[in-house]
């Protein structure tokens, strides 16, 4: 039995069908890019695995466990979203933003215990925002909030983690902090499934990449496997070269 | 800023006017003493917790139609509360002049949920987006206001009345008003604050909510309903009393911050600091004549309100 377990899923907006008849088996402890062109359904499976969306048919199972069948609570102290646009909301400081990830395991009135501003105070040192833990949100740069928002999900301390294009408003040097941050979450045994837009650093720092077209699981493996000429000329209509990366030799594509 | 400070001061200044309201009024202390105590306990304590009831609760359902919608706009006039009541109260006044006036609170907040009622319904297939909930409640809005208009030009002789109710004024409230909203905001209050973690969660946005464990649908839906009562039973104690629920919340964030846990005690709190200064301001301003206090609610809300927003960079 595998960790995650997508069966049989189709997901619709009104009549248009995103996700036709999906099965996918994501494994346990490694981080798994969705990739695809625009409109692939890859945002739309995270969403689903989140429970934002709800699916016409089929079946998510965690552990074994329908996904779409527990309660909210429940399913939040077992895997953590960060959406792809999350608000920052006016007059929090950053220490109450990271709090919330409490929210699924502490009092439902919101009190943090001792235990909780621990947990909160170690995810704060994690992203290295210490020294502005008691600044307003809103006071941060765009990397700085990303960073924020990735303590708000160390806290929430789930097994798994689901990221919706998380580099997507931050610049190169930013994103591969991100990318380095998520790595990290990983060797501490979470696992993770990451929406990304960019191939080579997909290539580069997962485990495993899942290629969607059409709502259609294309092809699943190792970047080395997965990441061919030939895919990138079915799946995204480009004419390209892969070449090892000269830094970390993993496949790297370059368009002719 | 200093929440904490803030939460505790803001109680004192409350007792400090409510104390004041008690002492002030058109005629002096030892007139109003020498004429039994009835005017300071019957007439003025009485008027006082009326409008600390009626403030706490306006200031509330704005506190929460803010969380529910993300919206700074939103309060209960833009969602029709306010119109649905007051249409209720308009055609009570106007067309069934003999009904008794005990009358008048059941009928003003049944027209406020009926409102509610007819605005879920526009909105059903829209999973209570929002902006679209803004949007049907700003056309209902001035759907009901042209119905209240048409009703005020069509009865002219009889229009005093209802517009004195339409503005807002605490005039002639007593014990059988505080009997009236004391049970409703006993019950209101302590449900508010159990949304606090709900609607901080929330402001985060649909996604982040839901990934938290908070049950985005349900959270609005008990929102809602929580604005919609409060703002009903305000309002049809005393009026219209407009602004009060869409600056109290504002001024309360400026103050302890965007947490709801303290934001909702202090909106309550800042509700009724407002109405009760107005209605004080309303007395003693041009006695014998009284001003309505939604008068004046609007004519300091609105230019405080600008201030606000320029305080305010976020929206």
């Amino acid at each position: 039995m595998s960790y995650l377990s997508i069966e049989n899923l189709t997901v619709s907006y009104g009549d248009k069908v995103i996700l036709n008849e999906l099965n996918l088996q994501i494994p346990k402890g490694k981080i798994t890019a969705l990739i695809g062109p625009n409109g692939c359904g890859k945002s739309t499976l995270l969403k689903t695995v989140a429970r934002i969306l709800s699916p016409k048919q089929g079946q998510i199972l965690l552990q074994g466990e329908g996904l779409h069948k527990q309660d909210t609570r429940q399913v939040a102290r077992k895997l953590a979203l960060l959406p792809q646009a999350p608000i920052t909301p006016e007059g929090v400081t950053i220490r109450e933003l990271v709090g919330y990830g409490r929210a699924p395991w502490g009092s439902r009135w919101g009190r943090l215990s001792d235990e909780d501003r621990a947990i909160v105070q170690h995810a704060l040192k994690q992203a290295g925002l210490l020294e502005l833990a008691d600044r307003p949100a809103t006071d941060l740069s765009g990397g700085q909030r990303q960073r924020a928002w990735i303590a708000m999900i160390l806290a929430q301390n789930t097994d798994l983690v689901l990221l919706d294009e998380p580099t997507t408003w931050l610049d190169i040097a930013h994103q591969i902090e991100l990318l380095k941050l998520m790595r990290e979450l990983n060797q501490q045994g979470k696992t993770i499934v990451v929406v990304l837009h960019d191939l080579n650093q997909a290539s580069r720092y997962c485990d495993e990449l899942v290629v969607l077209k059409q709502g259609k699981v294309q092809q699943q493996g190792t970047p080395e496997q997965v990441l061919t000429q030939k895919l990138v000329e079915e799946v995204f209509d480009l004419c390209a070269e892969i070449h090892p990366d000269p830094v970390a030799g993993s496949p790297t594509l370059v368009p002719v | 800023m200093y929440p904490r400070l803030t939460l505790t001061l803001l109680p004192v200044f409350l007792l400090l006017l409510a104390i004041s309201g008690v002492l002030l009024g058109s005629l002096d202390l030892q007139t109003a003493l020498s004429a039994g105590p009835d005017i300071l306990t019957d007439l003025r304590l009485s008027r006082v917790l009326v409008a600390i009831l009626a403030g706490a609760g306006l200031g509330l359902a704005g506190a929460m139609i803010q969380g529910v919608v993300r919206n700074p706009l939103a309060s209960p006039d833009i969602i029709g509360v306010t119109g649905g009541a007051g249409l209720a109260a308009t055609t009570l006044l106007l067309l069934f002049p003999g009904v008794a006036f005990g009358w008048m609170i059941p009928a003003a907040i049944a027209g406020a949920l009926l409102t509610m009622a007819l605005m879920l319904w526009l909105v059903r297939n829209q999973d209570l987006n929002p902006a679209r909930l803004v949007l049907v409640g700003v056309a209902l809005s001035a759907w009901l206001g042209a119905l209240i208009d048409w009703l005020l030009v069509s009865h002219p002789y009889q229009v005093n009345a209802a517009l004195v109710w339409l503005t807002g004024s605490l005039w002639g409230r007593g014990w059988d008003h505080v009997a009236v909203l004391l049970p409703w905001l006993l019950v209101l209050f302590p449900l508010a604050l159990m949304m606090a973690l709900r609607l901080d969660l929330l402001a985060l946005g649909d996604e982040a909510a839901e990934g938290l464990g908070a049950n985005v649908l349900q959270t609005r839906r008990l929102a809602l309903l929580l604005s919609v009562a409060l703002a009903a039973v305000s309002v049809a104690v005393c009026g219209a009393i407009s602004f009060v629920g869409l600056v109290s919340p504002h001024l309360a964030r400026l103050l302890v911050g965007g947490s709801h846990r303290r934001l909702i005690p202090a909106t309550a709190m800042i509700g009724a600091v407002l109405v009760l200064l107005a209605d004080i301001l309303a007395r003693i301003l041009a006695p014998p004549i009284e001003l309505p206090a939604g008068v004046l609610t609007s004519l300091i809300g609105a230019p405080y309100f600008l201030f606000l927003l320029t305080r305010y960079r976020g929206w």
